[in-house]
Parts: structure tokens; sequence; C-alpha cells
């Protein structure tokens, strides 16, 4: 068992008492952040990047790690209380878990959700932690033209899993592409799209970008008032499940570790699949599926197991391949880079102690998670009663507050606005922002890789079909590109003679 | 903006709702779709950035695929982006996924127009008063918050704000004090 050894050591560095501190500062933050309705993990953690600065790069992907999970759990409470789901994930959450509130037995509830969070999230990390080196070991081979396959692909899967329109969501991809070439060209040197301002000549810094559109974006959404659901019950007792429920739910976690560690591993959506998959298995599963929708545990306890569960094993792509899942990973992604992280297949040979710092930073962060929800579950609640009227300055000014401490300039601040103004467009004409965020983080490395591939194949663009990774992997894109647009086609054919459709489709309230 | 009132009828209605009924109600409560204008709108906007996008790269110079100069690469996403801009324009003209403007939407202009107030104006005040100014707004304007709570909270707030980013960060924040 020699490549525990390494593991082990990762513990030694996330045990140190400073570490251990940057932990729990970021759970505790990242629930504050998380538990304001509508602002879902990708935003929570955007607001909260510039904390992550002036730190050292292992404390501050604790940290991270801390926000991540605090910022999911703060959704979960939202679901539970305020049929709010922080984001597409816990939607299902909703359906039992209001009930549940309903009925006296919130605290049950999130309890239960707690509990079932910390068991997936544990056990897709020791998958994670035996899967992950085998999967980097395997794509130590990739050269230029598997990454340039990859990255495309990603994008790709991302916007085609997004819900909305599937045309909107890629031409907001191609958007961060076209705003991931801005600066000086890697190549040449030469100025791209920089108009002669000598702050655009280094190009646009990822945070400003995430922090205006998931951020900013999101709180001038929310200003719309649409948010004015349930009212947060005045008092949640019972945080501690009875054996008795502990026991009718624990099916449910443990089949929702396994699907959620296998269905997060696939790029796009992870999570919010996860959780759908196993609400509905749990409801196929169930002796009397009627009790489903009217406050039955397992219909808590399964998806959030399962969506954790998901969220943990979608680090296995990003942290052994460099390309992140879904748009949450696009910001750790994000924040690595500024760290000077760059993950990757040469990560675990190479800075094994950061590597393993990150991946049991994750189990830390869980037991913090555990130890801090329940107990700290009446503040949040109480943070849940202060009216979002007064929450919504509070987040814009941390938002433009924070924004200026990324480099001390004001240009930063007048960048955040700017996306701020085009994610609440985007938002408002149904793109998703989420693909714009993955392709510019994604978009350098693409275009790197692809002109390097280029020069290795001598500018013939049939070269990338010549290696069987890279041709399997863009195989697999003309695939996903061309299926969805030739099965509508076939259901409209099939449709034209009936009536306009009405979309039906439910749309995320995030 | 009119503080929304809590209706005490509802929930009693609104309690045993099957996930069928609560998505329903989701939907029903979606502020309503746009019409076909605004999509046109945005896939034209799409395709005025598209085209804006190609016009400077082919400036910049294409080169070819083995000896590229900068445009190249801009060049190809600009393309995509023209393509799917003109794809979304025509076979997308029958959806209603935008949201229409309303009344309502004055709430994030107003917001919009106090945070870029408040970029041009903190390197020249620094923070404190503008964000005073803002707190203020968007809690008794946009939020509907009483004149009482409004400016109580507002001044603790930036006095918080300067407490964490002044005194105790030191962070260079433009500040009046």
């Amino acid at each position: 068992m020699d490549f525990l050894n390494p593991v082990i050591n990762g513990f030694a560095v996330v045990l140190e008492p400073t570490n251990l501190l940057y932990c729990l500062i970021g759970v505790v933050i990242g629930m504050l952040i998380g538990v304001l309705p509508g602002l879902g993990p990708a935003a929570t953690i955007a607001i909260l990047l510039p904390l992550t600065y002036n730190v050292e790069p292992v404390t501050a992907i604790i940290m991270l790690a801390g926000i991540f999970y605090g910022a999911q759990y703060g959704g979960t409470i939202t679901s539970v209380l305020l049929r709010l789901p922080g984001e597409a994930s816990s939607v299902v959450t909703v359906f039992d878990g209001y009930q549940m509130a309903k009925q006296g037995k919130a605290g049950t509830a999130l309890g239960l959700a707690a509990i079932g969070s910390f068991v997936g999230g544990t056990a897709a990390i020791i998958g994670l932690t035996f899967l992950a080196p085998v999967v980097a070991s395997f794509a130590l081979d990739f050269g230029p033209p598997e990454y340039t396959a990859l990255a495309l692909l990603g994008i790709l899967l991302v916007a085609t899993i997004s819900s909305g329109a599937k045309a909107k969501a890629l031409i907001a991809a191609a958007l961060g592409l076209l705003l991931a070439t801005v600066g000086r060209d890697i190549f040449t040197g030469e100025s791209r799209f920089t108009f002669g301002s000598l702050d655009l000549a280094d190009g646009i810094d990822f945070v400003p970008i995430a922090m205006g559109i998931f951020g900013l974006g999101e709180i001038l959404y929310n200003l719309e008032e649409r948010h004015r659901a349930a009212k947060a019950p005045s008092k949640v007792a019972n945080v501690w499940p009875s054996r008795k429920e502990l026991k009718q739910a624990s099916g449910a976690i443990g089949r929702g570790s396994v699907l959620g560690f296998f269905l997060g591993i696939l790029p796009g959506g992870g999570a919010t699949i996860a959780s759908m998959a196993s609400y509905a298995m749990e409801k196929k599963r169930a002796k009397q599926p009627e009790r489903f929708g009217k406050g039955a545990p397992e219909g808590v306890a399964g998806p959030e197991t399962a969506n954790n569960a998901a969220a943990t094993s979608s680090f296995i792509p990003l942290l052994t391949l460099g390309i992140p899942a879904n748009a949450t990973m696009a910001l750790m992604f994000g924040a690595l880079l500024i760290q000077g992280v760059t993950p990757g297949p040469q990560l675990v040979e190479q800075d094994p102690e950061l590597f393993w710092g990150v991946v049991n930073s994750m189990y830390i962060g869980n037991v913090l998670l555990l130890i801090m929800s329940l107990p700290l579950v009446g503040i949040f609640v109480k943070i849940l009663r202060v009216r979002a009227a007064i929450l919504a300055p509070v987040t814009a000014l941390i938002t433009l507050l924070g924004a200026y401490t990324i480099n001390n300039s004001m240009f930063e601040v007048s960048l955040v606005v700017v996306f701020g103004i085009v994610g609440y467009l985007m938002k408002k004409f149904g793109f998703e922002p989420g693909p714009l965020v993955l392709a510019f983080v994604l978009g350098e490395l693409l275009e790197s890789s692809m002109r390097r591939s280029l020069l290795v194949f001598g500018g013939d663009p049939m070269g990338f079909f010549g290696r069987p990774i890279s041709a399997t992997l863009l195989a697999v894109f003309v695939l996903v590109a061309v299926l969805p647009a030739l099965k509508s086609m076939l259901a409209k054919r099939k449709a034209s003679a009936a009536v306009e459709p009405a979309p039906t489709k439910i749309k995320e309230k995030v | 903006m009119i503080p929304v009132k809590e209706t005490s009828a509802d929930p009693v209605v609104e309690d045993d709702l099957t996930p069928e009924q609560l998505a329903a109600q989701w939907e029903d409560e979606k502020p309503p779709a746009a019409g076909p204008l605004a999509n046109a709108a945005s896939s034209l906007v799409v395709l005025g950035v598209g085209i804006g996008a190609v016009i400077l790269s082919v400036a910049m110079g294409l080169g070819t695929p083995s000896a590229p100069q900068p445009g190249l690469w801009p060049f190809i996403i600009s393309c995509v982006m023209v393509a799917l801009g003109l794809f979304q324009l025509i076979a997308g003209r029958h959806n209603r996924d935008a949201e229409k403007f309303t009344r309502m939407s004055i709430s994030p202009l107003t917001g919009l127009v106090t945070l870029a107030a408040m970029v041009a104006v903190m390197p020249l005040i620094g923070f404190e008063l503008p964000a005073l100014v803002l707190c203020i707004i968007w809690m008794r304007f946009l939020g509907g918050e009483t004149w009482r709570s409004t400016v109580l909270i507002s001044a603790i707030v930036v006095a918080a704000f300067y407490g964490i980013f002044v005194l105790a960060l030191g962070t260079s924040i433009p500040h009046l004090f």
C-alpha cells in the first residue's frame, strides 16, 4: 500500500490548526451566503473568491472546499424551509423536505440531509482517493490533440445538458471562448480585442467574470422579487433524527451514495441528474410510494446524499484531467488557477502534497459540515428571517468591495458591474450563464492545445482523427452535437401537424 | 416597490401540493414570457457581436492552420457564433424562454444605476457615502423597508464594512474617513 503514504501526508497538511480554522471559516461563510435565497453554490463561491486571495495555496484550497460544502448545504436549508431550491440539484429535496417542515419536522429533514450529505460525500471521496490516481496515470499520455478534443467535448456536454435552449447555451459558450481570447496572444504576443486599453492587455481575469455573471447578475435578477414564497418557521428543533427515521432512510442513503458517485463522474449537471435519479429510484422501491411528496424521509435523504456524492465525484475529471464537469467545478478550476495550481494528470505526481491536501480537505470539509450544520441550524433559520430587502444590498456591497481587493483597482469593480449586467440580461433572455464561465475557463487551454496540435500535424485538421483517443473523443463530440438535432428534427416532423407546442418544461428556479 | 403582503390565506391552499402541482405553480409564478421580438433581438445581438468579432479577427490576420496568425482562433469562434445566432434567429423563433421586462424590472435597473454610480464616485469620495446611499435606496425603495430600519441598518452595514475592509483587513479601498 505504498501509494497511501502521500494520502496520509496529505492528512498531516490538512490537520494543521491554521488549515482547520480556514476550513471552518469556509464552511460557515459558505453556509451563510448559501442560505440567502436565490444564491446557489456557484454564486456563493463566486462572491467569496476574493477571500481566498493572500492565503497559502493549500490553505486557500482547503477553505474553498469548505465554502463549496457549506454553500451546497445552504441550498438544502432553503429548499426545506422556504421551498426555494438554491440550485437545480436540490429541487427534488423540496418535495418531501418542505412537507416535513410543514409537519414540524424541519429539523429532522435538515438533520437527515446533513447526515446523508456526509455519508454520500465521504463515500465519494473514498472512491475518488482510489480512482483519481488511476485516471490521472491513464491521462498522463494525453497530448495537445487529446486535450483539444477533451475540452471541446466538455464544453459541448455542459452546454447540451443545461436546461433551456441548447443553441442559446452554445452561444453562451462561444461568447465565453471569445472573451478568453481578449488580451495578448500567447503565441505571437499581439494584442487581441483590447481596443487600446492597457487594463485589457493582460486579458480579462476570471474572478470579475465569475463574480459579475454568477454573483451580481443573480442578485440583480432576484431584485425582481420572484422569491416571495413561504416564510421560514420561527423555530427548528430536533435536528437529530430518531433511530427509526435513520433506519428508514439508511437504505436511501446507501443507494444514493453509489448512484451519485457514478453519475457525478459524467460531465454536465451530474449532481442534478443524480438527485432526480435517486428520488425516482426511492419512490419506485418504496412499499408505499404514495408517501412520497407528503414528507417521506427517504425522499430527502436519498437525493441529498446523491447530489453530494455526485458533487464530490465531479472533482475527479477536474483534478485528473483538468476539465471541469460543470459550472461550479469551473469556479473551482478558476480558483485553483489563481493559486498557481493547474489541475491535470501531472498534479498527483508533481505535487502530491497539494493534490492530497485538496482531496483530504474534502473529508475535513464534510466532517465540519456535519458538526456545524446540526447545532447551527437555528442560526441559519434566523438569517432566513432577515428580509431579502436587507440582504440584497449587503451581498451587492460584499461583491463590489471584494472585487476591489482582487487587484486593488477600480477596473475590476467596473468589470464586475459590466458582467453583472451581462449575467442579468442572459438570465432574462434565457441564456444559461454556466457554459459561458466554463468555456471562458477552458478557452486558453483549448486554443493553445489546438494550435499546438495543428503545428504537430502540419496544419492538417484530419490529424486529430489519426490518434485513437482524440479520434474517439471527437467521435463522441460529433455524436453529442448531432444526435439531439436529429431527434428534434424527427420529433418536429411528427408534431408539425399539431398546434405549436407550448413550452411545458419546468424551468429551474436558481 | 410596494412591499409584498404576506397572504395568510395562501398557506392552507399551498400546503398539500404534490410535486407535480408544485411544479405547475412554479410555472405559473414565472414572469410572463417575452414575445418573438425579444427572441429575435437577442439573436440579432449575438449576430452583431459575432460579425463584429469576425471583422476584427480578419483584420488581425488569419494565416494558415500550420502558421496561424493571432486572428485565426477568434475567427473560428466568431464564425461558430454567427452560425449559432442565425440558427437561433430562424429555428428558435418559436422559443418562449425569454422573460418579459415588466414593471418589476425597474428594480434591477435602479439597482444597476446605483451600482454604476457607486463605481463612478468611489475613487473620488471613498466608499462610505456611496455605500450608504446604495443601502438606503435598495432597502427603502427597492425593498420597502421603513425609513427607521433603513437608516439604522444602512448605517450599521456601512460601519461594519468599514471595520472589516479598512480597520481589520487594511485593504486600500478608497475611503473618506
